[in-house]
């Protein structure tokens, strides 16, 4: 066994564990019906999911000798913006009442999106 | 002296953090670059310091260090989870739950960690902040127990954040 093959088979393995768990994120955005439901699936799965394959990026260049580390870098963008984009779905869905209302927080008056002034909501139920 | 290295370089951790962005990058190690890296770990956070303008108190390196170990792992095991539920539990046995968590934390910084973190780990996505700050809305995908998620979130994350931002 030369580096060479146990870098290969190890970068196939990541490659297939990596499919699967993004073949899961979408049988899960798939299968759930209620907006709130269907966003857990994609956010998370796709995080392990990329992640593998991209470490598979990273063994396969170690294996074939040019070291390679910079898919480190998308997999830490990823982390910082996989919330941010999950956090914006579900303040659309709390916004548009395409999911069930939350319950009222308890310190505070109200949720900030649902916070929308007076003369607004009019307008807002117009669209 | 000090005043001079705040002056200079007022994000030593910034600074650290967009030479090794710099140096990844390039995906390649050589001198040149590594001082091109720092010229610009300088440069950056002094240029942009005054859309800085509050700073977080306290910051604790080592704490941030091993919590990013533990938020590691439970993505690791959060995946895992939320792949079995997909794959096995029917839609119509699915058990969501809104969570309200009323929160200690007060920096924003720390805030953004925590739901960060919530979203990546474990079922549960932030969804919302309340007007003033005071509480967190977090969605979760199948519970039976939604206190002792709640219980979690608290002990696991805010209580380690609040060592960190302390």
């Amino acid at each position: 066994m030369t580096p060479q093959i146990i870098s290969t088979y190890l970068a196939g393995l990541s490659l297939i564990i990596g499919s699967g768990f993004v073949v899961v994120g979408v049988i899960g955005l798939l299968k759930f019906n209620d907006p709130m439901t269907r966003l857990h699936a994609p956010t998370k799965v796709g995080t392990v999911g990329i992640g593998m394959l991209l470490a598979a990026s990273i063994v396969h260049s170690y294996g074939i000798g040019e070291p390679s580390t910079h898919e480190l870098l998308i997999m830490a963008f990823l982390f910082v913006t996989a919330p941010i984009s999950a956090n914006f779905i579900a303040k659309v869905n709390i916004h548009r009442r395409a999911c069930e209302t939350p319950p009222a927080p308890p310190e505070d008056d109200t949720w900030s999106t649902l916070n929308v002034p007076e003369g607004n909501i009019e307008a807002d139920k117009a669209t | 002296m000090t005043r001079a290295f705040n002056w200079l370089i007022p994000h030593p951790l910034l600074t650290l953090i967009l030479t090794l962005v710099w140096m990844l990058l390039q995906n390649e190690l050589s001198a040149g670059m590594v001082v091109f890296g720092v010229i610009l770990g300088v440069i950056i956070p002094w240029g942009t310091s005054i859309w800085w303008p509050d700073t977080p108190k306290g910051f604790r390196l080592g704490k941030m260090i091993s919590y990013s170990f533990v938020v590691i792992w439970d993505i690791i095991v959060a995946n895992i989870q939320v792949a079995w539920i997909v794959l096995t539990v029917p839609t119509s046995k699915l058990k969501p739950a809104w969570i309200v968590v009323p929160l200690e934390l007060r920096e924003p910084e720390a805030i953004t960690m925590l739901a960060g973190t919530i979203t990546l780990t474990p079922g549960t996505v932030s969804a919302d902040l309340s007007d003033q700050g005071h509480s967190l809305l977090v969605h979760v995908l199948h519970t039976d127990d939604p206190d002792g998620v709640l219980d979690d979130i608290k002990t696991r994350y805010e209580a380690r954040l609040l060592e960190i931002f302390s």
